[in-house]
């Protein structure tokens, strides 16, 4: 009976899971998915002998309350990161149910329960060291720059080898000690695999650690007996793995380029171009607008950073009443995460048909009068279509070069994550407002009041 | 191997490609609520948490199970809450009057 009830969460994932890839159904799908949680909860709770419950009942209060907390306090902004820091704790757990084993028989373990403590410890502490570093990136705790390492990939080899070889140790030793040694070497490549790594990469590489996080658990599933967990982490692994693959298609850039080029924030010196760029004042920007018929918004991650999303859409508001046409355009990776821009818009209840993709918004800039670029770059960066010998060349961009009017919304000329110079910013039709997004945005709005 | 390894290792492949084949083309909009709950879904360690602090016998195994089911417990709670809040604000809107 306890397996057809556990088979009854592993369905509600599965449901849960193909509900959360459609637009209409993802709500319902993700609390089908918890629906499926709870029930292996309880059926856990029934089935097994407790012999504390104390460290059941404080545990589960502890975690629902910090985690429960998180999850509602937490800015839309910030939500990259949290999803980050979850993951990680996810590994921490799986790590610690080999731990309790291995405490459990002293390490008395026969071979294949031997194999599956060391991957569950391995993989789950590389889970979890590297979703913190990937937080600490996010949050700005450690700098979004690749931070290159002595050795480089070497070290990363040569400690990977190590992981493997204190693995083979434990599983054929018969002591604690290798899988302590394991331990700490898997928690030292969650460092210097995810440090080298450019803080726009971030999501790719927060999706890939969620699919491994699921293979710890399942690994834990292994260790400890227990289908449901060995399912839901297999689906999780699997599934998390084609969504890592989908986000470096959107980004244009493969797994293998993600984890091992440490682009993403170049190191090298940017050639950057000495032409002249036609600085803007807020009031020539206003009077841009207000003489426009049309105007389309093209907000990216410095509209994140700056927490903009509330003085677009309030310039927005001041435009329409002005019977202008407004729209958005969103490119694919615009934000921190892959469809997190969506996010911010619809919080700052900007109306879900005023947004428009990369195929909808690029035959329209040819008619636009002026198109408002707040914190985005590469991603509006024509070297891309036209510069064959451009690092980005063949990402898919928004081509805003083609509207009448371009302003640029930028604290600097500096380069974007790419460390590219953007021709754009030197074009006769482009207008560049140095300034911090927000802050540029609400002046923009008060000098409206002037014309 | 003892057959219920065997049959773990089967429940293991079978279950990934189901992994597989669920996840079809996904749009970029809901990439991060997909793998926000995706993310939930992997706490389901939380069942080896609560059977380990169940069974501990005191000590570090106690130890390490009250931790495991803290770690794993704000994983699902956090995360599946979390998704909710965003997919909640894809909520279809009512057109905004001119």
């Amino acid at each position: 009976m306890t397996e057809l009830l556990y088979l009854g969460a592993a369905v509600l994932f599965i449901l849960g899971l193909k509900q959360l890839s459609g637009p209409r159904t993802a709500r319902r799908g993700n609390a089908l998915a918890a629906a499926g949680m709870l029930l292996a909860v309880i059926v856990t709770l029934v089935e097994t002998d407790v012999l504390s419950w104390w460290a059941i009942v404080a545990g589960i209060a502890v975690g629902a309350i910090v985690g429960g907390a998180l999850a509602i306090r937490v800015q839309m902004t910030s939500m990259p990161q949290l999803v980050a820091a979850f993951n990680g704790f996810g590994g921490a757990a799986s790590a610690l149910v080999a731990l309790f084993e291995l405490e459990r028989t002293a390490a008395d373990l026969p071979m294949e329960t031997a194999i599956v403590v060391v991957l569950s410890l391995l993989i789950g502490t590389v889970t979890f060291t590297g979703s913190f570093v990937a937080f600490g990136k996010l949050q700005g705790l450690i700098t979004g720059r690749p931070i290159g390492l002595p050795g480089g990939q070497a070290l990363n080899a040569l400690l990977a080898l190590a992981a493997v070889g204190a693995g083979v140790w434990a599983v054929i030793g018969d002591s604690t000690l290798p899988y302590w040694v394991a331990l700490g070497i898997a928690a030292t490549i969650g460092f210097t695999g995810v440090l080298p790594i450019g803080g726009a990469d971030m999501p790719v590489v927060i999706s890939l650690l969620n699919s491994l996080s699921g293979i710890a658990a399942s690994m834990a599933g292994f260790v400890i007996g227990n289908q449901a967990l060995i399912v839901g982490g297999a689906l999780v692994g699997a599934a998390g793995l084609i969504l890592t693959v989908q986000m470096g298609e959107a980004m244009n850039r493969s797994l293998a380029n993600v984890l091992f080029s440490g682009f993403g924030g170049s190191s090298g010196a940017v050639e950057m171009s000495d032409k002249p760029v036609n600085r803007a004042t807020p009031d020539d920007v206003a009077i841009a607008l207000a003489y426009a018929s049309s105007v389309v918004f093209v907000p990216g991650y410095g509209l994140a950073v700056a927490q903009a999303q509330y003085a677009v859409r309030d310039l927005a508001t001041e435009l329409e009443k002005r019977d202008i046409d407004v729209g958005y355009a969103i490119h694919p990776v615009a934000g921190r995460m892959p469809g997190h821009m969506n996010v911010l818009l619809a919080e700052a209840d900007v109306p879900y048909d005023q947004l428009f993709d990369l195929e909808q918004s690029n035959p329209k800039f040819a008619q636009t009068d002026v198109v408002l670029v707040i914190g985005a770059n590469d991603v509006v960066n024509p070297s891309a279509r036209d510069d064959a010998a451009s690092p980005i060349y063949g990402m898919p961009i928004l081509e805003v070069d083609k509207a009448r009017n371009v302003v640029v919304v930028k604290r600097s000329l500096s380069p974007g994550f790419a460390g590219i110079d953007n021709p754009l910013f030197y074009e006769n039709e482009t207008m560049m407002l140095f300034a911090d997004g927000k802050d540029a945005l609400e002046s923009v709005l008060s000098a409206m009041d002037q014309v | 191997m003892s057959p219920e390894f065997v049959s773990g290792i089967v429940v293991f492949v079978l279950a990934a490609f189901v992994g597989l084949e669920v996840i079809s083309k996904v749009p970029p909009t809901l990439h991060t609520p997909l793998m926000s709950g995706a993310n939930a879904i992997s706490g389901i360690t939380i069942v080896g948490a609560l059977i380990a602090a169940g069974i501990a016998d005191g000590g570090l195994q106690t130890a390490f199970g009250f931790l495991a089911v803290v770690a794993a417990s704000i994983n699902v709670v956090g995360g599946f809450l979390v998704t909710d809040r965003m997919l909640e604000m894809f909520k279809k809107k009512p057109a905004r009057q001119r």
